[in-house]
């Protein structure tokens, strides 16, 4: 889907565009695990609707004037640090750039399943993807320990540092793996998030791994073969990120890897 | 009392925080890692257009080298800058990117062949060299002669960060995740290491270091209007100006960046002024050439933004609901070029403002983006007065930026902060003499405390709302103590900063949850960062001169007589007010005596100093023809750099002999 069409679909989510001082009414789902006492309910918050009002700034107006133990993660609040993601309507999303008029009056936030929860709308995000990252080794595996910081740096073609970058452009805000049907059934599976990252690895020439590296980390059905084609991940990754061909891609290179 | 041991306690996840982790690990220390949000979603994250470093591989950078890059920073400072540690960095910046592309940052590359670019709003066809085919490529930015700031697209803190927080993840350096430092452990003028509060839990627990370096950014959110991301509150900072000992450098430092979008703050990068984008005002028409014949749209940010405020304030702003705006135009960079180097530009219009900027102009008035002051270090990053204690990054002073900084020049700095710092830190504990031994009583002094401050909060009888309070510090430093400054609005700034403070002492909360409590931590925060605040106001207003981004309207010119000196701030117990001190910077020892920017006001007071500086050094340029010859006879600062990051920097002009050079792991 182009970014156009995806606007559209969280459009069609919600009921159509709200009018300023129109009343939004949003509900959200508490629940606080640390507290034994807890459980999960959704609680309605009535505020008026603003120009440019994003779920941020309305989110941040509950919490300030209306109740102040509401949970929620927000850093940059301008959709690159992947901190805010949450289902928005039914749809995981970042909250920091959508705009309530698109998704309101009437608005439903709940946490992203699959990851652990910290209370409300806050998930722990952060601990799911550093293990990710230590499993697949997500960083470049160099030819040489030692690099000469004086010499010049070694060359790379124009075309192929801008692909690199297309699928660097990750934010791990973790979308994709809450729209994913394995992930729902299976706790290790690596999300499209993880099979990103051994794409954009293999495509790295100052990686030194091989194809039969990399099928050693997600060549079975924790891995890329537990992927069920569904293609959640890629209708809902904010940086659209080419996941359905790189999902693909990648699935042929260890088929072909695993044939050997 | 939980306790953990490292040898090194960083404070923050960014990309200083991040590499100077690295550099200690690397020389075999440990080291944990203490971050308000998982370490990839740091502020770094935010820079955009890139980071300079002169390695002068496109053709509008030919002829750039670390003198080049030092004069702008120098000039861009106006003359705040320590020109020691300026050097340091310059020599260091083309190292950093080498290292980050061998790390795996995509840096964009130089194509060789003929391109099509934008400057001065004429299209020109400029000519890429065979020979830096595929080399690290550099865009242009304010401020400075050549073409230096090496980019990712627009998504270049993206890429480090990515880079460097995998690295740290190869180096099993441990990142504490929603942890917070609350305050430092001292005693006897020597840190020890932090109280934290984990952010999920509640709990209280002492980390003890041999050596503790806060990395926590910049505290722009003690505004109201700031690009910085909701984290940016300043704690690092604050909780170092909390010990009483550690000085904070420079506080009524604080840039406005040209471009944020108006009216919710975010960021579009210089890099849109940098590839040829305008600034129109409510008739369409381009006003910078006649404020700055010279830099036009490209003259260093404070003074980009005064000229817009300026010319807003001579009615030719465009009106919205909101207030005033101008207009950037990068339409005539043409829809390629947006949708691939401007890209996170394209996303933010798209999505903040519904506007498509390949065909419409994008709304944007200067807002709070950087902190030039910090916490005091001297060139090796450790505190002048608390041992043990270092700092790097936005929230150090050590001081390249003085009173302001270039774009491009604050996520190089993370990168050479860490690299420098990282290396200093790791000889500090490999120095027996350091080696620590702390009475667990200390520790529980220290951790009871707080917990102290915190149960008075939490339970305590105060009656105000710790959100309005911190909503009025924001509202009062955006009015009062932005961009244009007069001794009234400043006297008046910090009057009510001081009164909210005293006011912040008795905030009461609604909800007196343990655990994850919002409303707690905004409690706990504002009292710190009115702190900071005040800082920043009771220093402008003391500061009767201009100079950077610091603008005194009632004494509109530098005077270098009286103020060529860096501000310091300690903080004593219930004070209302910090402790002002100044230390003089000193001309004599300039490579670049102070003189006029090339851009800004030409009509300063000259230091005494000044002319005699000038001659002795017009003198040696007559001698000396060599470059690295005459820039040692006139600011000889190699040993000051950490060994393994000495040395020159090789470039297609200056091909380095066939020795082996200097190596770093």
């Amino acid at each position: 889907m182009t970014q156009e069409q995806k606007i559209n679909v969280v459009r069609a989510g919600g009921n159509g565009s709200v009018g300023n001082g129109q009343k939004l009414k949003i509900s959200v789902m508490r629940f606080n695990p640390s507290d034994p006492a807890s459980v999960p309910y959704m609680q309605t918050y009535e505020l008026e609707q603003a120009d440019g009002m994003t779920l941020f700034i309305a989110l941040n107006e509950i919490r300030e004037k209306l109740d102040p133990s509401l949970q929620f993660d927000f850093v940059c609040r301008a959709g690159i640090c992947g901190s805010c993601a949450m289902v928005i309507n039914g749809r995981p999303g970042l909250a920091c750039r959508t705009l309530t008029k698109n998704v309101g009056p009437e608005i439903t936030l709940a946490p992203l399943p699959v990851f652990e929860l910290i209370g409300d709308l806050s998930v722990n995000t952060g601990k799911w993807m550093r293990a990710m990252s230590e499993r697949l080794e997500t960083w470049v595996h160099l030819k040489q320990a030692e690099i000469d910081l004086s010499r010049i740096e070694e060359r790379m073609d124009p075309e192929l540092a801008e692909k690199i970058y297309e699928l660097d452009r990750c934010i791990e805000c973790g979308c994709c793996v809450s729209a994913c049907g394995t992930a729902r059934m299976r706790a290790d599976f690596i999300g499209a998030v993880g099979i990103n990252k051994i794409a954009r690895f293999r495509l790295d020439p100052r990686d030194t791994r091989t194809d039969a590296d990399f099928y050693e980390v997600i060549g079975d059905d924790s891995g890329v073969f537990g992927c069920m084609t569904l293609l959640g991940c890629h209708d809902v990754c904010p940086k659209d990120l080419p996941l359905q061909t790189q999902i693909a891609f990648v699935r042929r290179k260890m088929v072909a890897e695993g044939m050997k | 009392m939980k306790v953990t041991y490292t040898d090194v306690l960083v404070i923050g996840g960014g990309l200083a925080g991040l590499r100077l982790a690295i550099a200690a690990k690397r020389r075999g220390h440990d080291a944990i890692i203490l971050s308000l949000v998982p370490a990839k979603r740091s502020h770094s994250k935010a820079a955009q257009g890139g980071m300079q470093a002169s390695l002068g591989n496109v053709i509008k950078g030919q002829g750039d080298n670390e003198d080049v890059h030092f004069e702008d920073t120098v000039r861009g400072s106006d003359w705040g800058a320590d020109q020691d540690v300026v050097r340091m960095f310059v020599n260091t910046a083309p190292k950093a990117v080498r290292e980050l592309a061998a790390w795996g940052v995509p840096w964009s590359r130089v194509r060789k062949g003929d391109r099509q670019v934008v400057i001065n709003s004429q299209k020109v066809t400029i000519t890429e060299r065979d020979e830096a085919h595929g080399l690290v490529a550099q865009r242009d930015f304010g401020g400075t002669k050549k073409w230096r700031t090496c980019y990712v697209a627009d998504g270049t803190g993206h890429a480090m960060l990515q880079a460097v927080g995998d690295q740290a993840i190869a180096a099993s350096i441990p990142v504490h995740e929603r942890t917070e430092a609350l305050a430092l452990i001292h005693e006897g003028g020597r840190c020890y290491g932090a109280v934290v509060r984990d952010l999920i839990t509640g709990e209280l627990s002492a980390y003890v270091a041999k050596a503790t370096a806060i990395a926590t950014g910049g505290a722009g959110r003690i505004y109201r209007v700031t690009t910085n991301a909701v984290i940016c509150e300043g704690i690092g900072t604050a909780i170092a100006l909390e010990t009483g000992i550690a000085t904070i450098g420079n506080m009524e430092a604080v840039q406005f960046h040209p471009t944020g979008i108006f009216p919710a703050g975010i960021l579009v990068t210089e890099g849109c002024r940098g590839d040829g984008g305008l600034l129109k005002d409510v008739d369409g028409h381009r006003f910078m050439p006649d404020y700055e014949p010279e830099k036009k749209e490209l003259a260093s940010r404070d003074v980009v933004s005064r000229r817009m405020e300026e010319h807003i304030k001579k009615g030719k702003g465009v009106q919205s609901r909101f207030g005033e705006h101008i207009w950037l135009d990068i339409t005539l960079l043409g829809e390629h070029h947006i949708k691939h180097n401007l890209r996170e530009v394209y996303e933010i219009c798209h999505y903040f403002l519904g506007v498509d900027p390949t065909k419409d102009l994008i709304p944007v008035r200067p807002a709070q983006h950087y902190t030039m002051g910090g916490v005091r270090t001297k060139p090796t990053g450790e505190s002048p007065t608390l041992k043990g204690l270092f700092a790097a990054g936005e929230a150090a002073c050590w001081d390249m930026h003085g009173f302001n900084r270039l774009g491009g020049n604050s996520v190089a700095e993370t990168v050479v902060a860490g690299m420098i710092v990282g290396e200093f830190i790791a000889d500090f504990c490999d120095d027996p003499a350091n080696d620590i031994s702390i009475p667990t009583g200390v520790l529980r002094d220290f951790v009871v405390r707080e917990q102290a401050k915190l149960q008075g909060l939490l339970v305590g009888p105060g009656t105000e709302d710790a959100s309005a309070i911190k909503a009025r510090m924001q509202e009062i430093m955006t009015a009062k103590v932005g961009i244009f400054r007069t001794g009234k609005d400043l006297e008046a700034a910090v009057d009510e900063l001081q009164k909210l403070l005293v006011r912040s002492r008795n905030i009461g909360l609604k909800s007196r949850a343990p655990g994850v409590n919002p409303e707690l931590v905004t409690a706990y925060r504002v009292q710190k960062m009115l702190k900071l605040a005040l800082c920043v106001a009771y220093g402008a207003l003391v500061r009767t001169e201009s100079r950077g981004a610091h603008f005194r309207e009632d004494y509109p010119r530098r005077n270098d007589a009286e103020w060529l000196k860096r501000t310091l701030a300690t903080w004593q117990g219930d004070a209302t007010l910090p402790t002002l001190a100044y230390e003089a910077l000193d001309v004599k020892r300039m490579e670049l005596p102070p003189g006029w920017r090339g851009y800004g006001a030409k009509d300063y007071v000259d230091h005494p100093d000044t002319a005699a500086r000038q001659a002795e050094v017009e003198a040696v340029k007559q001698k000396v023809s060599d470059r690295f010859e005459l820039q040692r006879t006139l600011l000889p600062f190699e040993h000051l750099l950490p060994e393994r990051l000495r040395g020159r920097n090789e470039r297609i002009d200056e091909p380095l002999a066939q020795q082996p050079g200097r190596r770093t792991a």
